[in-house]
Parts: C-alpha cells; structure tokens; sequence
C-alpha cells in the first residue's frame, strides 16, 4: 500500500498539487487507522489530509481514479467487481463474461435505461462495462487520455434517446404540469451525468491495465485552475475561477489600506492603565488607538477589445468583485476610446447583465473598434485626469497592442505623477512584451511596476507581493 | 478516541439529529483517531457550526466557542491578565517586598481566561469550535497556530501551558479570503457543500419531524433548481429548512408555480435573484 500512496502523492505534486512532507506524513498516518477496504473512506481519508483546496479536488479525483481503481481490494458493497491488471490486456478480450459473444445493442440500452430509472447501481455497473466493451472500440497501447472513448461510447449510446426514455418512464400516470417537467428533467440531468461519470471510470479504469497508471495519469494531467492561461481559457474556466477571486479582491483590498502606524487615534484607556501598572499606577505612557486604515482609492482601466475578449471578461470579473469591497473604485473600459463604467457594477447587479450593458451601452468605440492606447489614455487623462489624487490607485489591464499607433505614452507619465501608484498587468508572456505591435516598453517605464498576469496564480503573486509607496505624504492626512 | 469508525460516527450524529455523508463522518472520525483539528469550509448555511455542535453533543462534550471577526487580539481569543485587579492587590499591600508581589500578581488567579485558553485548561475534554476563522486578519492566525499544531499555549509570566485532554478542534471558513498555509497543513480539510437532493430529503425529514415524504421530496427538488440557477446567494439549507416550515404553517401539500412564485422571498434574500428565479421558475416553457 505504502508506495501506491507514495505514488499518488507524487503524482499530486506533479499535477501541481502542492502537498506538504506534514500531509504526506499525516495521509500515512491516517491510511493506518482506516479500514482500506473501502474505496469511498480511503478517497476522503486522502482528501481530509492531502488537498487543502477546493480548487484542487478536480486533479485530486482524476489521480485518485487512475491510482485506485484497478487495486485488487478485499470486495464490499461499494467496491466494483474489479479487473485486475493483465486480464484486461486487450479490452476486446474476455472480462467478466456479460456481452461475450453476440452483442445485442438493443438490450443494452434498455438495461441501461432501467438502472438509471431505478438507480440500481450494480446493474448500471455492469451495463456500463458492457458498453464501453463494445461501443468505446479500445485500442490497446495507444497514448491517449480517454476523451476520444469517451465520446465515442456516448455517442453510441445515444443520450438524447436515453433522457427521453427516462422521461417516459419517469413521468407516470399523469401530465406533467412545466413546473413539475422542469423538475423531472433537472433530475434526468442528474442521472445523465451519474451515466457519463461511470462510463469515464470505466474507461479509465481500462487504460490504467492496459497501459500502467504512470503512464495514464500524464495524460491525463490538466493544469490547474490557477495554471490556466487567462488568454484561452473556456467560459466553464473563468467560472471556476470566479469563485477564487472573491477572497483575492479581499486581500487587494487590506493590502491597499494599509499604511504606516501613526499616533493620531483617540485615547486608548484599556492599554494606557495596563502600561501604567509598570509605573505603579500612573500613565506615564499614555496609549493611542490606531487610526482607522484609510479606504483605498482604486481606478481600474480594462481593455475590452476583442484580441483580449477572454482575458477582459476575467478583468470584468475581477472588476466585479472588486467593487464590493472598494466602495471607492471607479472601473474604467477602453478599446479605441474610454469611458467610465463604474455604474453598471452597483451592488446588486449581476455580473451578467453588467457585461451586457458594458458591450452595449457604454461609449467605447471611437473610430474603427481596434485597440487604441494612445487615444484611449490621452482621452482618460483629459476627461478624468484632474480628479486623480494623491490616494488613488489606478490599474491598467491589457496588452498594450496599440495596432502601429503611436502610443503617446507621456501622458502616462502625467497619471503616474497625480496618482499615489500606477500599476499594469499584462496577460501576455513577458517575452512577447514590445514584439510585433506592442507597445509595452513605451508603457511600462511610467509606470510604478508592471507586472506579467497571465494565470490565477500570476495574479495571487501580484496581490501577495504588492507594495505600494505609502501615500505621497499627502497634508490632507486622513481620508474624506 | 471514542469512536470505533466512520459508520458508529455517522450514526451517532443521525441520532443528534446530523446527517453526514461519507465525507464528513469519515473526516470526524479521523480528526478523532489523529487528533487533528478539522478546518471546515463551504457556502454559508450547509452546517458548517451544526457539525460542530452534533460532535459536541455525541461526545457529551462541552462545546467552546470562539467567535472570529475582524480586530480580534490575543487578549479576546487566548488571554488577558485582570490589571485592574492585580493594581489593587499592588496598592493594598504596603507590607511584603516587591518579590512576593510580583510573583503573585502573574499567578493564575489574575488571569482571565479566554475560549482558547479555556479549552485547553478545561479538565473534561471539550470541542472547541473557532467560529469563521476567515475573518481574523492574516496576522491574527498566527495565534492559533500552537494550539493547533500542539495544544498548548505559551504564556511569557507562568510558562507553558499543556492541554489537559485532547480537545477536538473544529475551525470553519466561508472562504472569503484564502487562509494561511501554515494554518491548512495543520488541519484537516473537509468541504460542505450544498447536499445533494436525496440528502437535503432527510435532512428536512430529520429537521422538520411534520412534513410529509412527498412534500419533503419536492422541496429538495426545487432547491436544486434554485441552486442551478446563477444567483447572488443561492439558498442554504437553513433556508430551505424555514421555506419547508412556511409550507407546513401555510398548509400547503403540493408545491406548485403559484406556491413558489408567493414564498420565494423565504429561500432568497435578494430582490434581483427572486426576480430572476421567479421568472425562471414559473413562467418560462418547460425544459431549458
């Protein structure tokens, strides 16, 4: 057991999952006080002590699938009828006996329809093998993930055909009123889905006999949600990472408050008596409490052009999120021209509708729709420029790909100079920075840094390591 | 540790009226086995603290609680010496010399006892819960790291102070910000989501005793779908918990559009999200 575990960890850290020599430690320790007989308490047993995450539990599953699936476990309720390595070698071959011979595709498909219906686990099991046996078309040796049987099975199978026989038979006696329609159908989803899961298991566990589970858990290996470059990430991607950016605006947020300690709050009485104990009773050393952190300032400039569709949908998001924690932010969009976007996210606006009005409403375009730097910034310094103070934070997001423009980067240097930092993330490789059209380098040597933002986790960098000049001693002092 | 495995968990804390998955009675029974404190996260409402006080009460343990938020100090979550008492044992004693009092004024007597340091002097075990830990600030965690990782705390004046019995440490995050690694590597990590719908079933069963099988049924249904919908808060099962109770009080035995559409303000809490389920829900043809 010891080096399967072993090997799983070290297929974890390779998908990327940092896990730590205490956790690895800990999973052993576990393991031993566990009955690992059971495939579903040896899951979360792993789980409880290797991924601290939420976001790492979809690679924790793929390596957990690949790693104990074919284990010749002690047999239990929950465990399947196993194949054990080397009898599967080649998939068409004999296993298990169901669907040897004549296949009969009809009869497969009812079977699989009324385990679905009835939930019978064990017979959906077992229609399953039979399926991908016959439908998946496996070809040993092959250097492949799985996705492509996958597809192929499922297919074959014919899900619209399932979910309307598990309509019917679902659906009883009477008429459904929608209502009742929609819920059933929501149900049927479920089922479908419980269907794809076991027939990907099932695939899987195929690949892992026929090719070892090193060799299936490196193809199989994704990068993770925060490895993703934001520049082609898929619309399920930017949701996933939609839930990390919450807690990451939340820490922007106090990064971005915070100041230097001064003597200016009132009389803190508590700490002052407690000091004086020192000096027998009398305050020599009276204590102050700490001014209240200042509500940072912040401006955020996106670029919403369509070469950036995908990475300022992400900026929107971040945008949207930001703006429940600055109550201050002001959210600016550009792509030949500016203009000022901060109403359209309020509280209470969903980020969908926000989007819609963004695109459609919001005065963006000036001449022809290709990006614009140099216009778009000269336009934002004239319109806005005199209201930038000595507290505000302005973020650019974009790749500076100013279509042979010319840049008119001085009036940047005017905005550093206003505001107490100016900040760009690119979500373009360093590499290509000032290659082909952009104009980076004009850019970035007026600004306070410039920083690469092409993944999650190049932007949890970003806000980990953010330092901003305190405040350009500003007379006004404390915040309106 | 008292428990014999995952399933005696599970059924102990059915009998206190918690219903646990697989995950979370295997993850109670661990923490109780490698007495490691067990970092709980999730969407609000799943039960998140319940599960805590389930533990409590199966263990028969005194459930400790510490309250997390934001500005919270070593003086409200570990320990404060009671200054205004050890200045009036200095001024009312002229007669011993300075030794005698100041090894007195830093004895137990003039300590105030916060939850952490409360559970750990406690001599029955207890279940100490720290109640939202993702609203300390990054800083403050660092309290939290010794008795964590070894169950003790350190005082400057009397030493250090061991746990007299383990205590079972239950931590629980909405994850609003991401918390330290040094505070996950101690923990245990168990993720609550929303239960599924057979769950949700009888965890209303178990939750509202007067509701029917069928209704029960319905309401988790249509609290998936609610959840499926891309919402500002989706419901939590406290919600759909009190949407189950109004239903009872309203004597309604069949939820339908015109039901829904009148009590959708108990499962949400935002106008544009029962805007958006109502219009979802009750109007638009069937299927998607």
């Amino acid at each position: 057991m010891l080096p399967v575990i072993t090997g799983f960890i070290d297929e974890l850290r390779a998908a990327g999952v940092p896990v730590s020599m205490v956790e690895a430690i800990d999973a052993m320790k576990a393991v031993e006080a566990i009955d690992i007989g059971r495939r579903a308490a040896l899951r979360e047993t792993l789980r409880a002590t290797l991924v601290k995450n939420l976001r790492h539990e979809r690679a924790f599953d793929t390596a957990f699938d690949i790693y104990f699936s074919t284990l010749p476990l002690p047999s239990d309720s929950d465990q399947s009828p196993d194949t054990q390595p080397g009898e599967t070698k080649d998939p068409s071959g004999p296993d298990g006996g169901a669907g040897e011979g004549g296949f009969d595709e009809d009869a497969l498909f009812s079977s699989l329809v009324n385990a679905l219906a009835g939930m019978d686990e064990e017979a959906l099991r077992r229609a399953v093998r039979e399926a991908v046996e016959n439908l998946a078309g496996m070809e040993p040796g092959r250097p492949v993930g799985g996705t492509y049987y996958l597809y192929r099975t499922l297919r074959r199978l014919d899900l619209d055909q399932i979910e309307a026989e598990l309509l019917e038979a679902l659906t009883g006696e009477d008429d459904l009123t929608e209502f009742e329609e929609r819920l059933l159908r929501e149900e049927i989803e479920v089922l479908i889905e419980r269907l794809r899961e076991e027939v990907q298991e099932e695939i899987r566990r195929r690949l892992v006999a026929d090719r070892g589970r090193e060799a299936v858990a490196k193809t199989l290996r994704r990068p993770l949600i925060e490895d993703i470059d934001l520049m082609h990430a898929t619309s399920n991607d930017l949701a996933e990472m939609e839930a990390a950016i919450g807690p990451l605006t939340r820490k922007l947020a106090a990064k971005l408050a915070r100041r230097r300690k001064r003597r200016t709050g009132r009389l803190d009485f508590r700490r002052t008596v407690r000091k004086s104990l020192a000096t027998g009773g009398v305050p020599v050393d009276p204590q102050f409490r700490h001014p209240r952190p200042h509500r940072p300032d912040v401006w955020l400039l996106c670029d919403i052009s369509g070469s950036m569709a995908t990475f300022s949908r992400f900026t929107l998001q971040f945008t949207h999120a930001m703006s429940t924690h600055f109550s201050r932010l002001r959210s600016f969009a550009f792509v030949d021209t500016v203009d000022e976007v901060t109403d359209f996210f309020g509280p209470g606006i969903d980020f969908g509708s926000a989007v819609s009005r963004i695109t459609t409403e919001a005065e963006v375009v000036w001449l022809d729709g290709h990006s614009d730097y140099g216009n778009s910034l000269e336009t934002f310094y004239n319109r806005y420029g005199s209201q930038l103070t000595s507290r505000t934070t302005v973020i650019i997001t974009g790749d500076a790909r100013n279509n042979y423009r010319p840049p008119r980067d001085g009036v940047l240097a005017a905005v550093e100079k206003a505001a107490r930092a100016l900040v760009w993330l690119n979500p373009e490789p360093t590499a290509y920075w000032d290659t082909g059209d952009s104009a980076m380098s004009h850019y970035a040597r007026h600004c306070t840094s410039v920083h690469e933002v092409r993944t999650l986790r190049q932007l949890e960098e970003f806000v980990e390591t953010l330092t901003l000049p305190s405040g350009r001693a500003s007379p006004v002092g404390v915040a309106k | 540790m008292e428990f014999e495995g995952p399933m005696q968990v599970a059924e102990a804390l059915r009998s206190a009226n918690y219903l646990a998955d697989e995950r979370i009675s295997q993850v109670v029974y661990l923490a109780g086995r490698l007495n490691k404190p067990v970092l709980v996260e999730g969407p609000a409402g799943v039960g998140k603290t319940e599960l805590a006080k389930a533990v409590a009460a199966i263990t028969e343990r005194e459930l400790i609680r510490l309250q997390c938020y934001e500005g919270l100090d070593e003086a409200k979550a570990l320990y404060e010496w009671n200054y205004k008492k050890q200045l009036l044992r200095i001024q009312s004693d002229v007669d011993h010399d300075w030794d005698t009092i100041s090894h007195d004024i830093f004895s137990e007597e003039f300590l105030l006892t916060r939850p952490l340091l409360e559970a750990i002097r406690s001599t029955k075990p207890v279940v100490l819960l720290i109640d939202e830990v993702d609203r300390v600030e990054v800083e403050t965690e660092a309290l939290l790291l010794e008795i964590l990782s070894d169950f003790q705390v350190s005082i400057p004046e009397l030493g250090t102070m061991v746990a007299n019995t383990q205590p079972l440490v239950f931590l629980t995050s909405n994850n609003t910000r991401e918390l330290s690694e040094a505070l996950k590597r101690r923990c245990l990590f168990l993720h609550i989501d929303y239960p599924d719908a057979e769950r949700e079933q009888l965890i209303l069963n178990a939750r509202v005793p007067d509701l029917s099988e069928h209704l029960a049924v319905q309401v988790a249904k249509v609290a998936r779908s609610i959840r499926s919908l891309d919402l500002k808060k989706a419901p939590s099962v406290s919600e759909t918990i009190d949407w189950a109770r109004t239903l009872i009080a309203l004597s309604v035995e069949e939820v339908d559009e015109e039901v829904l559409g009148d009590t959708l303000h108990v499962l949400l809490k935002y106008q544009t999200d029962i805007e958006k389920a109502a219009k979802e829900l009750t109007s638009s043809p069937s299927g998607h």
